[in-house]
């Protein structure tokens, strides 16, 4: 696996095309890291210049913004973006929502500009420019079911792209009774990731779940490392693990081409 | 003699528009308690979803059944209340059904008439056995008892009222039966009245057309306390709504200004003020009464209505939570109606002692929040509770450090290791080699 950093890069007097913005979770949280590293693996198939900050990337501060911190989600942005203006970054792409949302609507009035992918939109332009081939039949006769992120659906209106990624697998695509504009929320969002849910008489994932149980699928699919974690503890709340897998579409594609 | 009727439906007029005016500045008044906001960019934007949003009602149309009663319903009123034009100038100058000058279109336009009030009768017949017999969940929240449950079936009965006092008007109008054109509907209720004399008749459908023009009066003036007042606030609610992408936040200025000075080296955080700063009061950052929310938030707060889809599309809501969009409108309103009537009877605020949080709104409400956005997608006018939700986190965190225990711990997390989990900074490419 290549994974230049933006400091090398710069030693070595290059300029990535794209740079990959890897996020807290995709960076410490056990589950989420097995979807950086495949979406790694197909930048490094299809051969995008790319390259991640490392040590240098901090929290958007998207948890922070959603709790009420406005204090501390412009103290990080602020910081993030010396950071990002410094290495003259023109476009990111990230595999996480949150990160996604306030990269691209919150940071540019605190003078940060840039161009700002979904993986799943950059992994479809790869397709579409030819730089990258989906073999597919690693996932023939799955049924797999889209679970909109609320901050890449509802929030930025990306509805199509993962689902175009989806259809590439020679799968069947199966909805939700709630998808897209209509969908329900995984629970984390707005900082719940990080707290105890308030006081009711359910979890919010565990409604989810049954959602998408009732259209029977082998595999739930998500664009999110949050919705995956709570998608996830949902198949086990439910005991489905055995029946339904829940994967980011990074996951499906690297799979299907063996990366 | 007869010049008594014109004076009475003048005074009646006078008194019916007099007060709605009151009425409407004093709402107008209100709003403007709130903080600027700047929604004047991209007129066209707002333009277009203005006539999409609330003239073409093209997010009503979501949930089919109620969407297309509610446009009936809607089109009805606007188009019967044509009507009302030559009511007024009858009224006024003691003519009977002027606009007949109008010839073979007159009865054309009558006939429209009729059809959509049956129209409007059948719908909100309809609307009334959704309400009262299938018990619709979203209108029985808890939110919903009392006033808010009345309001609206006092509305069904209302136009209930005001559409069959059209059609009897219409069917004991002798003369107009005669003609016999524009009377679609009212021909069928003739019969009724078979056995009348043409003078009981006659007052009959005096007592009607009197009736029916004080019924409108009164709903006109019943919109200030109402949640009908949707019918005129979701035209400028949906011009001045947010035009960004759901997902974005505003990003506070006042919060821009201390970070920038905390984060440039060159300036002495312990340097005098510059001159003429040194008395301004700090912002208050976020909001814990309606005065802190913007304008746009409190017009919002009056144009809800009440029809609870945002409540029923919330994953909080759903799984029993506290939090529910639709009651964070209705108290935002409550509270404001409060501040208003303060200011009435002081000429000035004079602290009460309460405020919309705590008093109306709790932290667990606002603490279930998962910021989705699926309350704004759903809202058919285009309000949006979450920005509230989030403008009072704000104050909590901001103002009273009061968050829950585990994101203080997570906000701190961010502070010294630049992640909400307690991982070092250092160790953030460390999945490259594991
Ligand atoms: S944004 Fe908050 S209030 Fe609105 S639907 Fe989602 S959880 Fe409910
Ligand atoms: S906020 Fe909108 S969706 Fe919610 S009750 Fe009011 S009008 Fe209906």
């Amino acid at each position: 696996m290549n994974v230049p950093t933006m400091s090398e890069m710069m030693a070595q007097g290059k300029q990535p095309e794209v740079l990959f913005w890897v996020g807290c979770a995709g960076s410490f949280d056990d589950r989420a890291k097995k979807i950086t590293k495949a979406f790694v693996k197909i930048l490094n198939k299809a051969q995008v210049s790319f390259a991640v900050l490392g040590t240098e990337e901090s929290c958007t501060g998207d948890p922070a913004k959603r709790a009420g911190n406005e204090f501390l989600f412009q103290m990080q942005a602020m910081t993030n973006i010396e950071v990002l203006n410094a290495y003259e970054i023109k476009k990111i792409v990230t595999a996480c929502p949150h990160c996604f949302n306030t990269l691209k609507n919150e940071y540019p009035k605190l003078g940060g500009n840039y161009e700002v992918l979904h993986h799943t939109e950059l992994i479809k332009s790869l397709i579409d420019e030819g730089k990258l081939t989906i073999e597919g039949g690693k996932y023939k006769g799955e049924k797999i079911t889209f679970h909109d992120p609320c901050y890449l659906g509802r929030a930025n209106d990306v509805y199509e792209a993962p689902r175009e990624l989806i259809k590439k697998l020679e799968v069947e695509l199966v909805e939700m009774k709630r998808c897209k504009s209509n969908g329900l929320c995984c629970g984390a969002g707005g900082a719940q990731m990080f707290k105890e849910p308030e006081k009711g008489t359910m979890d919010i994932n565990v409604m989810r779940t049954n959602d998408a149980i009732k259209v029977q699928p082998t595999i739930i699919a998500t664009g999110c490392p949050f919705c995956n974690t709570m998608m996830t503890d949902g198949v086990k709340a439910t005991n489905k693990e055995d029946s339904i897998k829940v994967l980011d579409i990074a996951e499906l594609i690297a799979n299907t081409d063996d990366l | 003699m007869n010049y008594l009727d014109n004076l009475i439906f003048a005074i009646l007029l006078t008194l019916g528009v007099g007060f709605f005016v009151k009425n409407i500045k004093k709402i107008s008044r209100n709003i403007r308690l709130g903080k600027d906001i700047n929604r004047t960019d991209n007129k066209n934007a707002r333009l277009k979803n203005m006539m999409m949003i609330a003239l073409g009602q093209s997010k009503m149309v979501k949930r089919p059944i109620a969407g297309i009663l509610h446009i009936v319903v809607y089109i009805g009123f606007i188009i019967i209340n044509i009507e009302v034009i030559e009511i007024i100038i009858d009224g006024l100058f003691g003519t009977h059904r002027v606009l007949r000058v109008l010839g073979g279109f007159y009865g054309f336009l009558i006939g429209a008439f009729e059809i959509l009030a049956f129209l409007v009768l059948v719908s909100v017949s309809i609307f009334w056995i959704r309400r009262m017999v299938l018990k619709i969940p979203r209108f029985w929240n808890k939110e919903m008892k009392g006033f808010p449950k009345n309001d609206a079936l006092y509305i069904l009965y209302f136009e209930m009222i005001l559409m069959s006092l059209f059609l009897v008007m219409n069917a004991t109008d002798v003369p107009f039966q005669q003609i016999n054109s524009g009377n679609p509907i009212s021909q069928f209720l003739v019969p009724f009245f078979e056995n009348f004399n043409v003078i009981t008749l006659f007052y009959i459908e005096r007592a009607a057309w009197w009736l029916h023009i004080i019924g409108i009066l009164i709903f006109l003036n019943y919109l200030y306390y109402s949640k009908h007042l949707h019918i005129l606030l979701a035209f400028p609610n949906t011009y001045f709504a947010n035009l960004h992408p759901k997902g974005q936040l505003d990003n506070l200025e006042a919060v821009t200004n201390e970070v920038k000075l905390m984060m440039d080296p060159t300036v002495d955080p312990f340097a005098a003020p510059p001159e003429g700063e040194e008395n301004t009061i700090p912002a208050k950052f976020g909001a814990s009464d309606v005065t802190d929310l913007n304008w746009v938030q409190l017009l919002n707060a009056y144009t809800c209505t009440e029809c609870g889809r945002c409540t029923s599309a919330c994953p909080a809501n759903q799984t029993g939570k506290e939090l529910s969009p639709r009651a964070i409108m209705m108290k935002t309103r409550d509270r404001l109606e409060e501040v208003g009537a303060n200011i009435d009877k002081n000429g000035k605020f004079i602290a009460d002692g309460k405020e919309l949080l705590n008093d109306y709104i709790t932290p667990q409400e606002l603490w279930a929040c998962t910021t989705c956005n699926a309350c704004v997608e759903e809202c058919p006018v285009s309000i949006d509770p979450l920005s509230i939700i989030i403008d009072m986190r704000r104050y909590l965190v901001m103002e009273q450090s009061a968050a829950p225990t585990e994101l203080n711990g997570m906000m701190t997390n961010i502070e010294n290791n630049g992640a909400p989990w307690q991982y070092n900074q250092m160790d953030r490419l460390n999945w490259k080699n594991d």
